[in-house]
């Protein structure tokens, strides 16, 4: 075993993850279905999220930001490793187990518009959370628990009862939010929650999460690709690329000062909108495209496009170590 | 002043909707001279797709129609040309490269032989040269193993290797221009940024003049000499690159530049987003498309639609207020 895992989380931790592990097996054979191989999505990550907090989850397609998120609320197999979600271990739990604890751990989508049954009301899609857990009450509370998680999101009363087609993309998202709040959940995972949107409409929606986290305490995990976003609304950022978390530092330190020779490259490929700034800005692009999942490189997995690989990074993995409240995977970064 | 490669002069175009016309692009203007990058801006439904698609007559029709403008390229209109005339250009002196590389590369045939088609048909060049251009063209971008990926095909190649191949097949017969709408909106970031330093260079070393349709402002900043920002069809504000971000001067490029977040600014403060949703082109209002969302709006502003003029020399703005505003008393 490479990862070692870090030090035993602080009392105030919200979710707890210990080399989580998700492959998907890789079949082949018309006749007889056969196993040939896995895709390792995520392959060893470990993180804490506490409470109050936003954790960023940033990294390029086939890096396992999603399906870590996906395998938190458990909507995945694990194939291996705990998730513990408010002091409780539920990596094991089915579906029926689930339940009470998906009241508090929620999930927000990228679709606006896949996500919402177009055949309910706005006033049906907010409140079904309510009455599949048997929290809805009489008529009028209901509807005025409607009415209340609308306002919450910035919806007019009068919009509980038209049909989803009848909103626009960053209006579909906030009746996403208003539905993933009905159980006042402690956690939600937001899963590319903006990236759909028009860039005057992002700037709303990040600001809606960052009220309504103040006003309600809530804890994010808010997975995206545009790592400007994700800097902006988080407090620490994980950076992930092949199935492995390579970097977790505060948002200051992330641009002050990446560790990660991936997290670097990362930061240079993102231009900065101002071109006075990018005019002296240093243009060191990293070459190639990230490796197949299936076969991942041995070693350290970013090796093979690191402009700063050594022998080692070849065929050793390199461990996560600590340095100071942050956490790298890379052999420049030896432990001490 | 020489006369400017491109000049493009009152475009519209409107698609015929179950809901009446859609005036998608509405009097369009803007110029662009050899070897300068210029960045059309937008949000969705702005119009600066539709405008690129426009210049080389890609509209589908019916049920869409240039319905007025000039596209003088070279000194010729291109819309007053043949059908003939003008596949002849495209392709040729005028390349356009498209976000979705794999709809837009036949999944049948080779790379190699879907770069050098242009070049046999617009340079008559006999098939086996036409091969080996090919072979050096992917060469020019960076493929790794050029020679032999020549007999590859697109399904066989990653996104990034798809969009350079795209390229290769834009620079195929030296085009005076090249127009790449969202070229790399479907890449991964590090990608993204290869690719787009990739065409800026190859560009650059063969003095052809690039239009980057993009909704990226970071993007823009990075490659763009001058930028066009659209909204609800209509260019709003036009200048130099470094003008526009120094000294924005239409309110939606104000509100837009304050709504996104940037890296090398501390994190953790608020962003001042534009409030409403983008206009429905379907609806749009008599005056100023974006009076609806505008904090300076006033009843000129929605009865009347501003003209696109000088503030200062070389930069245009549409707005009936604009003397007035600055990027500090629009963001107070």
């Amino acid at each position: 075993m490479t990862s070692s895992a870090p030090p035993p989380p602080p009392a105030d931790t919200v979710l707890e993850v210990r080399d989580l592990k998700v492959h998907f097996p890789v079949m082949a054979g018309a006749v007889v279905r056969r196993q040939v191989g896995s895709v390792k999505a995520v392959d060893g990550v470990s993180f804490d999220v506490r409470r109050g907090e936003t954790l960023g989850l940033v990294g390029e397609s086939g890096c396992g930001k999603s399906t870590t998120g996906l395998a938190i609320l458990k909507m995945l197999d694990i194939t291996s490793g705990t998730v513990r979600f408010e002091g409780e271990d539920i990596s094991g739990y089915d579906r029926a187990r689930m339940r009470p604890i998906r009241r508090r751990l929620q999930m927000v989508y990228q679709d606006p518009f896949g996500s919402l049954n177009p055949r309910m009301k706005v006033s049906q899609i907010v409140g079904e959370p309510l009455e599949v857990h048997g929290m809805a009450g009489d008529r009028a509370a209901y509807e005025a628990r409607v009415a209340s998680l609308l306002d919450m999101v910035g919806l007019l009363p009068d919009m509980a009862d038209r049909y989803p087609h009848e909103f626009s993309g960053g209006q579909r998202q906030r009746i996403g939010i208003a539905r993933a709040l009905a159980l006042e959940p402690s956690l939600i995972v937001c899963d590319e929650p903006v990236s759909a949107l028009d860039v005057s409409i992002q700037a709303q929606v990040v600001n809606l999460f960052q009220e309504l986290q103040e006003r309600l305490g809530l804890t994010y995990i808010f997975i995206a690709h545009d790592l400007a976003v994700v800097r902006h609304i988080s407090h620490r950022i994980a950076v992930m690329y092949l199935g492995r978390i390579v970097e977790i530092a505060s948002r200051h330190d992330l641009y002050a000062e990446p560790l990660h020779p991936y997290t670097q490259a990362l930061l240079a490929a993102i231009p900065i909108p101002d071109p006075e700034v990018e005019a002296t800005r240093p243009q060191q692009i990293i070459t190639g495209e990230v490796p197949s999942a299936m076969r991942p490189p041995p070693g350290c997995r970013f090796h093979t496009r690191c402009p700063q690989a050594m022998e080692a990074c070849r065929s050793i993995e390199p461990p996560m170590v600590r340095r100071g409240d942050r956490v790298v995977a890379c052999h420049l970064y030896g432990e001490n | 002043m020489t006369a400017p490669l491109l000049s493009v002069r009152h475009l519209s175009t409107e698609f015929r909707t179950e809901r009446g016309t859609v005036r998608a692009v509405d009097d369009v203007s803007f110029d662009l001279a050899a070897g300068e990058t210029l960045a059309i801006v937008g949000e969705s439904g702005s119009g600066k797709s539709v405008t690129a698609m426009s210049l080389l007559r890609l509209i589908p029709s019916p049920p869409g129609r240039i319905s007025s403008g000039e596209v003088v390229f070279d000194g010729q209109d291109l819309l007053k040309l043949t059908d003939e005339q003008i596949r002849a250009i495209r392709g040729d002196r005028i390349a356009m490269i498209f976000q979705e590389p794999m709809s837009s590369l036949n999944p049948s045939l080779t790379v190699g032989l879907q770069i050098a088609e242009p070049i046999n048909l617009h340079r008559r060049t006999p098939w086996a040269r036409a091969m080996d251009m090919a072979a050096d063209l992917l060469a020019r971008v960076r493929l790794p193993d050029a020679k032999s990926r020549v007999k590859a095909y697109p399904h066989q190649f990653s996104g990034g290797m798809r969009q350079r191949a795209m390229i290769a097949m834009a620079l195929a017969c030296q085009p005076q221009l090249i127009i790449a709408d969202e070229p790399t909106t479907a890449l991964d970031v590090t990608v993204q940024a290869q690719i787009l330093a990739l065409l800026k260079e190859v560009t650059r070393a063969a003095n052809s003049a690039l239009i980057l349709i993009t909704h990226d402002l970071g993007v823009v900043a990075r490659y763009a000499d001058r930028v066009c920002v659209m909204y609800g069809g209509r260019v709003v504000e036009s200048a130099p690159a470094r003008d526009i971000y120094r000294d924005p001067r239409h309110p939606y490029t104000i509100g837009l530049m304050a709504s996104v977040p940037r890296l090398d600014q501390a994190a953790g403060s608020r962003l001042v987003p534009i409030e409403g949703s983008p206009p429905n082109l379907a609806k749009l209002p008599p005056g100023c498309a974006f009076a609806p969302r505008c904090r300076h709006a006033t009843d000129l502003c929605r009865r009347e639609r501003p003209a696109l003029v000088a503030t200062v020399p070389d930069h245009l703005t549409a707005c009936h207020h604009h003397d007035q505003l600055s990027p500090a008393a629009a963001t107070s």
